[in-house]
């Protein structure tokens, strides 16, 4: 194995990793809203993205719409799908031991796994687009249209739900039932209702990620188990909860990914960022912003 | 004295389920389709024995992990290349496998227990460390890399544990399944037992009585891992090929678990039942939908799980007991006790 270290590789890296790690952040924040909100680890999440890309990619390559445009269903779609599955298997165990809590996630997330693979087969899909062809040349640096817009999009997608979750009554709703939810109840907020609306926009936003991907990321029925666990350390990274946090957190992942890849040899970025997952889970678990809690 | 009887009695029960099991290959070798149903039996026994092995830390000590895939593949893949390398004999590498396994245990439980990792924690730190021997093993090309290993077939070997048609094979799950529930029968009485139970049910106070959580959490993990670590030794001989998904993927994480679950966790016999009613019923489905419908065991496995835990958190033998109970049997019954509420 040779490993060759050179600066226009390294810089690319650089560069595709930002590009990434937006799209990181912005699964994890939908994974992070649920979790920070309701105490809800939901293992699904990584196969609503995948439920997602499937969405576009077929609504893409079928009908001719053009990428982006699949926006227009798959938010709503997922935002519709997380509220179901919300209403009919998370509500009844909210107040269950954590681990059944998680077990039922576990079990959907096979569900949809299993499910995508009779539907789809294994084999990976990748859409055919012009944004993934036109390129920009900066400097050494090759930025592919389709990663620029999965950035922008996604940095997007995080500052509309920084202003929901701030300015907006069901955001404020949202806030004040995730801090106390007795309190929260008391001051005349339909608590459940809010979570519903939680988990819904915390599924939309895999919703949205998975149209940005979509024009340069494969999918195939397993595609969740690997972008969910990226989510999964996004959030311990950014600490439970925060927005910003998990921002930062999706850069560090992403940027571990590509400067790995670039680095080290075959898959083992990935030993990488796990090694970075379990380090900071044991040493700080409130994440790399988190105040510890009492 | 009662006591005693019950469980003389429940012994010989267990007994003469064994000794049912021990000769039932023998009608089965007249049967056609004899292999295939001895097939079952034996994903029955394997998924039995590692979910009773998972329930020790999973289900006695309430510490859920999500990546005992890790021990069943350091198991597997330390008695191949022991066996590839050195053509040391499984009989032996087993051994050698179930110890490094051990270690790993020891390792994960007391670094994650030292830190204080709980529930959701430490389900997804186990989970992260089962991913991270899948890509480190892919990478390894000593170790197969991705397309993992083959253990050379040298013909009907038993020394080599080895055998022509599944009979061997079946022998040896079954005496592994049976001392797994002896085991944990034993525990259930043992106070090393009641430390876990302790600990689960209320860590602080166990604490406080003098019992070392993050000692008996570990030593749990290590006996966890340890006999998982064998049942990756068979796992390997059976299949005859591993590869790193197989073995550290989240499948054998996952279904590991299951049986415990949805039998009753923290019970002797729970993971057996949840093995005993699932795993058939998902082999059929395989054989029967055929190809086309490589996930069909999974999608069942995750949907049972779902209705499990809205409906039965308890597990099956849960349910048995709480209608017992509403039946009007005091105590607790010969369909295996929970242990504790």
């Amino acid at each position: 194995m040779s490993i060759t270290l050179s600066f226009p590789l390294l810089a690319q890296a650089f560069v595709s990793g930002i590009m990434l790690g937006g799209v990181f952040a912005l699964i994890a924040i939908g994974l992070t809203l649920i979790w920070g909100v309701m105490g809800i680890i939901n293992f699904a999440h990584g196969e609503f993205l995948m439920v997602g890309m499937y969405i576009a990619y077929f609504l893409a390559a079928r009908t001719g719409l053009d990428p982006y445009f699949t926006i227009l269903v798959t938010v709503p779609a997922l935002f519709l799908i997380g509220a179901g599955i919300f209403r009919v298997n998370i509500q009844p165990v909210l107040k269950d031991p954590v681990m059944n809590q998680i077990l039922l996630t576990v079990g959907l997330m096979l569900v949809l796994q299993n499910l995508a693979l009779v539907l789809f087969t294994a084999t990976p899909l990748s859409l055919d687009n012009p944004y993934n062809k036109m390129i920009f040349n900066v400097g050494p640096v090759v930025i592919p249209l389709s990663n620029l817009l999965g950035f922008v999009g996604s940095l997007l997608g995080v500052a509309i739900l920084w202003w929901f979750l701030r300015y907006t009554d069901m955001g404020r709703a949202i806030r004040a039932a995730s801090q106390n939810r007795e309190a929260a109840t008391l001051m005349g907020i339909d608590v459940r209702r809010t979570y519903l609306v939680a988990f819904g926009i915390g599924s939309a936003c895999v919703g949205l990620a998975a149209s940005l991907m979509i024009p340069f990321y494969y999918v195939a029925p397993l595609v969740g188990a690997f972008l969910g666990l990226v989510a999964f350390i996004v959030v311990i990274l950014g600490g439970m909860g925060n927005v910003l946090g998990a921002l930062v957190g999706g850069l560090i992942i992403g940027l571990t990914e590509t400067m790995g890849a670039a680095i080290l040899p075959g898959s083992l970025s990935r030993v990488l960022t796990f090694a970075i997952f379990i380090l900071v889970l044991l040493f700080r678990p409130q994440g790399i912003f988190g105040r510890r809690q009492a | 004295m009662m006591r005693n009887l019950l469980q003389g009695r429940r012994f010989i029960g267990f007994a003469l389920l064994f000794l049912f099991l021990a000769l039932l290959p023998l009608p089965l070798s007249r049967s056609p389709k004899g292999e295939y149903y001895l097939h079952i039996i034996i994903l029955v026994l394997l998924y039995a024995y590692l979910s009773t092995a998972w329930n020790i830390l999973g289900g006695y000590a309430g510490q859920h992990s999500l990546g005992n895939g890790l021990y069943l593949g350091a198991g597997a893949y330390v008695s191949t290349i022991l066996f590839l390398k050195l053509g040391l004999t499984p009989w032996v590498g087993m051994w050698i496998a179930g110890a490094a396994a051990a270690l790993l245990g020891w390792f994960v439980g007391y670094v994650c227990f030292r830190y204080g990792l709980k529930g959701g924690y430490f389900a997804l730190v186990t989970i992260a460390l089962a991913e991270a021997a899948v890509y480190l093993t892919t990478n390894i090309r000593w170790l197969g890399g991705a397309r993992g290993l083959e253990v050379t077939w040298m013909g009907h070997r038993p020394l080599l544990m080895q055998f022509e048609g599944k009979t061997g094979y079946y022998y040896i799950i079954l005496v592994m399944a049976a001392l797994s529930i002896l085991y944990t029968a034993w525990l259930d009485r043992q106070r090393f037992g009641y430390y876990l139970v302790a600990v689960r049910e209320n860590e602080r106070a166990a604490d406080a009585l003098g019992v070392d959580p993050l000692k008996i959490k570990t030593q749990a993990n290590v006996v966890s891992a340890f006999m998982t670590g064998l049942g990756g030794t068979f796992f390997a001989q059976y299949y005859t090929y591993i590869h790193p998904r197989l073995v550290f993927g989240e499948g054998p994480s996952v279904q590991i678990l299951l049986f415990a679950i949805i039998g009753g966790l923290g019970t002797v016999w729970g993971p057996a039942v949840g093995a005993l009613i699932l795993v058939p019923i998902a082999e059929f489905a395989r054989a029967q939908l055929g190809g086309s419908f490589a996930g069909a065991p999974l999608l069942l496995y995750g949907a049972v799980l779902m209705v499990v835990m809205l409906f039965m958190p308890h597990g099956i033998l849960g349910v048995v007991e709480s209608v017992m109970e509403k039946v009007g049997h005091r105590g607790k019954a010969a369909t295996g006790e929970r242990a504790s509420e």
